[in-house]
């Protein structure tokens, strides 16, 4: 399990970096391996929303599953490739599976979120 | 939690495990798609042992069997089995099951749904003080395994006494297999892509011999343990029913499409009832549909018409891994249950657009 060192947190098993006051965020690689196939992933664009508040559902083949904002802001794109392959969610968690852009409200949020040792922790 | 033989192997093999009708059973394995696509191609082994077998002996067994199946077990020679239903005093359905005729007018087997097995053990039991038959509830020492796909029976051929690969559908043989005596191989199964079921007797490790003979022949040849997750899909691309999701003890057979499976040519119970239905038609109906728009249908969600209006429910859907769309099954008020009508699912408080299309899905 790959939980790289550059990224933040989150109980609900979300990924965030930040670069100046806009932040990618997507699903970890325990999130994704629990899940299993990924089909389907439905999120809209241009919500403002406080931290912790659902921004979207990720589907698996069994399962549906809500997406937990990490911090709170305004998501200003969604990963247009997850469209039509939903599938790079489990191939490439933190890389080309990434699913929002988020121009963050307050950039502090973010280091206040798990580091990966703590997350490595949470789900080991 | 109940094991079946095979638990240690599927755990061993880093199958994520989930609760079943009180059994620790694999889900899956590689990942579902995978495995759904390794079955529709090649071959997949899928324990199913946790179904129950209950053993029907005697001159009473046909008229026992009759009484509370609603198709026509008369008509079965030996080596043949059908799909039945066992229907309650409302005409509702209390198990989907299979009938085996062991021996005519003498033996048979009722394979039924594990979560269903004590309910329907009474059910029978409670008829069987008019008849008298000899009932011998065998689940716990039984095992299944569904060997399915298209390369299916040509992979264990090897391993089998007898002739497999001219097996007709529905048909079964005792023989040996993996040097196991006594074992009931059947052409039938529950995803659509051809292959068989094996009946045995856990005894003398039996379970443990022909799980490692079928992947020993198997591997090279690209056959993979397959778990429930794949089942899943695998019977709702062919629209089987699943009990508990699309028929349970309020959906009646002819509601649930099992018409051809229902025969008012013989007495069972609720036949009066079903045979009214019939006559005078039925308020719902489970139909097949297919997503239009992006969206994938799931258990409960409710299904409208284009005013906004319920007129159903969804019992079972997915995305679909052959047809890559959201395909389901659900009941919905007669007069919409049209096939062409377009149907909405609510999805998270959306209207998602569907048509109701004909079963099987996948052609």
């Amino acid at each position: 399990m790959n939980f790289p060192a550059n990224l933040r947190y989150t109980k609900d098993h979300e990924w965030i970096v930040l670069n100046g006051d806009i932040a990618t965020i997507g699903i970890t690689d325990f999130a994704q391996s629990e899940l299993g196939d990924i089909v389907y992933v439905d999120i809209a664009n241009h919500q403002t929303l406080p931290a912790e508040a659902v921004f979207g559902t990720v589907e698996a083949v069994k399962t549906v599953s809500d997406l937990f904002l990490p911090v709170a802001g305004t998501i200003i794109e969604v990963n247009a490739a997850l469209e039509k392959q939903p599938e790079l969610v489990n191939t490439d968690p933190y890389g080309e599976g990434w699913m929002i852009k988020l121009k963050v409200d307050n950039p502090a949020d973010v280091e206040k979120l798990m580091d990966a040792a703590a997350y490595e922790a949470l789900v080991g | 939690m109940k094991n079946t033989p095979f638990t240690q192997f599927h755990i061993a093999l880093g199958a994520k495990m989930a609760e079943f009708a009180g059994y620790n059973m694999p889900i899956s394995y590689s990942g579902i798609n995978d495995e759904h696509q390794t079955v529709r191609t090649n071959a997949g082994i899928f324990d199913v042992s946790h179904m129950g077998e209950f053993i029907i002996k005697g001159p009473q067994a046909l008229p026992l069997i009759q009484q509370v199946t609603t198709n026509d077990a008369s008509k079965l020679t030996k080596g043949k089995a059908q799909y039945s239903c066992l229907t309650n005093e409302q005409g509702g359905i209390v198990d989907d099951l299979i009938v085996y005729c062991l021996e005519e007018n003498k033996a048979y087997m009722l394979v039924v749904n594990a979560a269903n097995i004590e309910k329907d053990w009474n059910w029978i039991a409670n008829f069987n003080k008019d008849f008298g038959a000899e009932m011998h509830n065998i689940s716990d020492k039984t095992c299944l395994l569904a060997i399915q796909g298209p390369n299916a029976t040509k992979i264990l051929q090897p391993l089998a006494g007898a002739d497999i690969l001219n097996l007709p559908y529905y048909s079964f043989i005792k023989t040996t297999f993996a040097g196991i005596d006594n074992v009931l191989i059947s052409a039938t199964g529950y995803t659509g892509a051809g292959g068989i079921e094996i009946y045995f007797e856990d005894s003398n490790d039996a379970a443990t011999t022909i799980w490692n003979a079928i992947l020993q022949t198997g591997t090279p040849q690209g056959l993979k343990p397959i778990g429930l997750g794949a089942r899943d899909t695998l019977r709702l691309e062919m629209g089987y029913c699943l009990y508990g999701n699309d028929i349970d003890d309020t959906t009646s057979p002819l509601e649930a499409g099992l018409g051809w499976i229902t025969k008012f040519t013989k007495e069972f119970t609720a036949k009066s009832i079903l045979h009214e239905q019939k006559q005078n038609g039925i308020q719902k109906k489970l139909v097949g549909f297919e997503m239009i728009d992006r969206g994938i249908p799931r258990h409960n969600y409710l299904i409208k018409n284009e005013a906004g209006e319920t007129i159903g429910h969804v019992t079972s859907g997915t995305q679909s891994p052959s047809l890559n769309k959201g395909i389901g099954m659900g009941y919905v008020q007669i007069q919409h249950a049209t096939l062409g009508n377009n149907i909405f699912i609510e999805i998270r408080n959306s209207l998602v657009k569907a048509q109701i299309v004909k079963m099987p899905f996948l052609s």
